[in-house]
């Protein structure tokens, strides 16, 4: 070998090398040396992003030892799955409550317990519906960033005058459907072209329906998904597919536009009320600032009034990922962002309720939502209900997901969509209890 | 050769044997090992014989995922094929411009996968979709490409077609290959257009069809990005949702890497297998010059 060979080989080698050892040191632009420096993955973009970003540079200015590195990424719950399998995951990682049983039993989060203890950080301090489910197998898994709790959208305007008030509008889901016979409306060539309610729109809680008819998914040991509450709901969304026709349903909804935009099938007048988080009220003012609408709870079953108030909660979470290089300062700007004014801040922004438990008359007053305080009352109703605390969750969102298609598009019967789902997840979990949870 | 030259030959060759042991000899084998173990990335592979095998066996949702993808596999590559070769032969005629068409229909086939799923996404659309456009201007009642279960599938085989000029501009230098002896011989034996593509063209292009064919299966098999992006979830209920799909589901949504890592040692033996007996079926119809 030559003097140039060995010289390129030398030169390569140690570039290499030297990759593998310090890569993980390098530092950002971004990144302040003389403090600890806190990366922070975040899942949001757009005005969600900017509204976080707000808060981290306040902490930044607010102290001299922290600096934390804002990042919003997408995916970030694959992300930080592999960043943290790795050995290198962020300090600070915004996920979804959906993922925080899965990461928690992979072994892939910071038991917070301690650090809010130490921060004065507890039950009493959070809305009881918001912090119970941050909890699980006898750890603190998460706080919360912004929560979200979800009610009936209704369009006024689109509705006979009896019925076009919060306390004119029918409180039972018989008399949703009623109402719904009464305003929906056909093209002559058969199409729909205004349909009073659609359960298949926005479709984002497919899994929450029979929760909706007194069911659960999850009975502390087994899962419920073929319970009798959860067929009945599904018999409901069926009714959905027969009244309208399944096909009819499936090409109207196909001209729909997203939800972020003006061609929102509410927002458009498709769709007469709708199902939906506390943030549409945001999205209503950026495209059609003068839409008439307002809010109401979900209507129950006529036999089951005891479930009046019940709404679907929701939260986006802040963890700490196991192997973590400064769980100690990812805390404390967690902890910051849990202080009445910052949180009050950043639910504002978001166009989202407080999960906290006291909430100041300023934020009610000054929310762009007007029907803040309703959305507050639905987090704080002994109705209200988050998904069920189970590691195998994405796959049984999943399944009951494609449940719902298979009821919608009339492929199943409801009572068959679901047994074959409740089969299909309980050989999962089975799987699942033996092999993660080692039971 | 010199044992210098040797060393200098391994010492340029270096790039491509540490990709190769780097990248695919090394996952290869560790996933080999992965598919009898329960991986979740996080925790420590745990030795369990064939578990996941035999689960997999059990799972429907496997089995669908399956005939989806070899239903996928039946209608898009005899369908590319057959524009491929279409293609092809009208751009071996002698035209003027012939170098601008040519350009024209291998185009396509740069567009980045997520960007075709966005695009046909418009193009499909049952409510206000070009294509149903054009058929509601014919008074003909168009399906609902992608929210019918029935549609949504064919509408992927159809889409396959966009990504044919790889295939065009093979089958167009095997075209070019074939000696115009032949072409005349046949001339005078009064062959007309058919009877020369059959007996001439065809024949003798055999080889790159079976290329073809044989590279169609193995792409159409892990056809993953554009029903990844156009029917998330493998909507409407799982009619497209197809088996690398569901093996990524589980290696990074779900955390199974071990039982992802047995689908996809299933799906090397059935790429195997598929692509054995196309080469057996087509044996003795393919005419090599050598032969």
């Amino acid at each position: 070998m030559t003097l140039k060979e060995t010289l390129g080989l030398s030169t390569a080698a140690i570039v290499l090398v030297s990759t593998a050892i310090y890569g993980d040191k390098v530092v950002s632009r971004q990144a302040r040396t003389d403090r600890v420096t806190v990366i922070y993955w975040e899942k949001w973009t757009g005005d969600e992003a900017k509204e976080m970003r707000k808060v981290v540079d306040a902490f930044n200015r607010s102290q001299n030892r922290i600096f934390v590195q804002y990042l919003s990424i997408s995916g970030v719950d694959t992300k930080t799955m592999l960043a943290t399998a790795g050995g290198n995951p962020p300090d600070v990682a915004g996920i979804w409550l959906e993922n925080l049983y899965e990461f928690s039993d992979a072994n892939a989060l910071t038991d917070l317990t301690k650090m809010a203890k130490a921060n004065n950080i507890g039950r009493d301090y959070y809305i009881k519906n918001y912090w119970d489910p941050l909890n699980y197998q006898g750890g603190l898994w998460a706080l919360p960033s912004t929560p979200a709790s979800i009610a009936l959208h209704v369009r006024p305007d689109l509705l006979p005058s009896d019925v076009n008030t919060p306390a004119t509008f029918p409180k039972t889901i018989e008399g949703l459907d009623a109402l719904v016979d009464r305003v929906s409306k056909k093209k002559p060539n058969g199409d729909l072209e205004m349909a009073g309610f659609l359960p298949s729109n926005p479709g984002w809680w497919n899994w929450s329906w029979g929760v909706y008819f007194g069911g659960s998914l999850f009975d502390g040991q087994n899962l419920t998904l073929d319970s009798k509450e959860n067929v009945r709901a599904f018999d409901w969304v069926a009714s959905y597919a027969k009244r309208f026709g399944s096909k009819e349903v499936q090409s109207f909804q196909s001209g729909f536009g997203t939800f972020a935009s003006p061609q929102d099938p509410f927002m458009e007048g498709k769709v007469a009320t709708e199902l939906n988080g506390v943030w549409k009220a945001n999205y209503i003012r950026v495209y059609k600032k003068d839409l008439p609408w307002f809010a109401v709870p979900f209507p129950y079953p006529k036999d089951r009034p005891d479930l009046e108030g019940h709404s679907n909660l929701s939260q986006d979470v802040l963890t700490i990922p196991r192997g973590a290089k400064h769980p100690k300062e990812a805390f404390e700007f967690i902890a910051y962002v849990q202080t009445l004014e910052v949180m009050e801040g950043l639910c504002s922004g978001h166009g989202k309720n407080s999960p906290l438990a006291v909430v100041t008359e300023h934020f009610f007053k000054n929310h762009q939502n007007k029907y803040i305080r309703l959305f507050d009352q639905l987090a704080r109703s002994p109705k209200a209900f988050s998904p069920p605390a189970i590691g195998i969750l994405p796959q049984v969102r999943d399944e009951l997901n494609v449940a719902f298609q298979e009821v919608s598009t009339e492929q199943k019967k409801p009572k068959d969509a679901l047994h074959d789902a409740q089969v299909r997840m309980m050989a999962l979990w089975d799987t699942y209890r033996s092999q993660v949870l080692n039971k | 050769m010199k044992k210098r030259d040797a060393r200098v030959g391994i010492l340029f060759a270096m790039p491509w044997i540490l990709g190769f042991l780097i990248f695919l000899a090394y996952p290869l084998i560790a996933s080999l090992l992965y598919s009898f173990t329960n991986f979740s990335i996080l925790r420590p592979p745990k030795f369990i014989g064939v578990q996941n095998f035999n689960e997999l066996f059990h799972d429907q949702v496997f089995y669908t995922t399956l005939k989806n993808t070899l239903l996928y596999v039946a209608g898009a590559v005899p369908l590319s094929t057959v524009v491929a070769i279409g293609l092809a032969m009208l751009l071996n005629t002698k035209v003027k411009g012939m170098a601008v068409y040519r350009t024209l229909f291998f185009l396509p086939t740069l567009v980045p996968m997520v960007a075709l799923g966005t695009l046909f996404l418009w193009v499909f659309n049952g409510d206000y979709g070009l294509l149903n456009e054009a058929f509601h201007k014919v008074h003909v009642s168009p399906p609902n490409w992608l929210g019918d279960p029935t549609w949504a599938k064919w509408t992927l085989i159809l889409i396959s077609i966009w990504g044919c000029g790889q295939a065009m501009v093979i089958y167009l230098a095997g075209l070019q290959d074939v000696p115009v002896s032949l072409y005349e011989a046949a001339e005078l034996d009064g062959a007309k257009a058919w009877a020369k593509t059959k007996h001439v063209t065809l024949p003798m292009i055999s080889p790159v069809i079976v290329f073809n064919v044989v590279m169609g299966i193995i792409g159409s098999l892990q056809v993953f990005a554009v029903p990844y992006v156009m029917f998330p979830g493998g909507a409407p209920a799982r009619s497209t949702y197809f088996y690398t799909s569901y093996l990524y589901d589980n290696a990074f949504q779900y955390q199974r890497m071990g039982y992802a890592s047995a689908m996809g040692w299933v799906l090397f033996l059935i790429t195997l297998a598929l692509t054995m007996v196309a080469l057996k079926l087509t044996d003795k119809h393919v005419h090599y010059e050598a032969n």
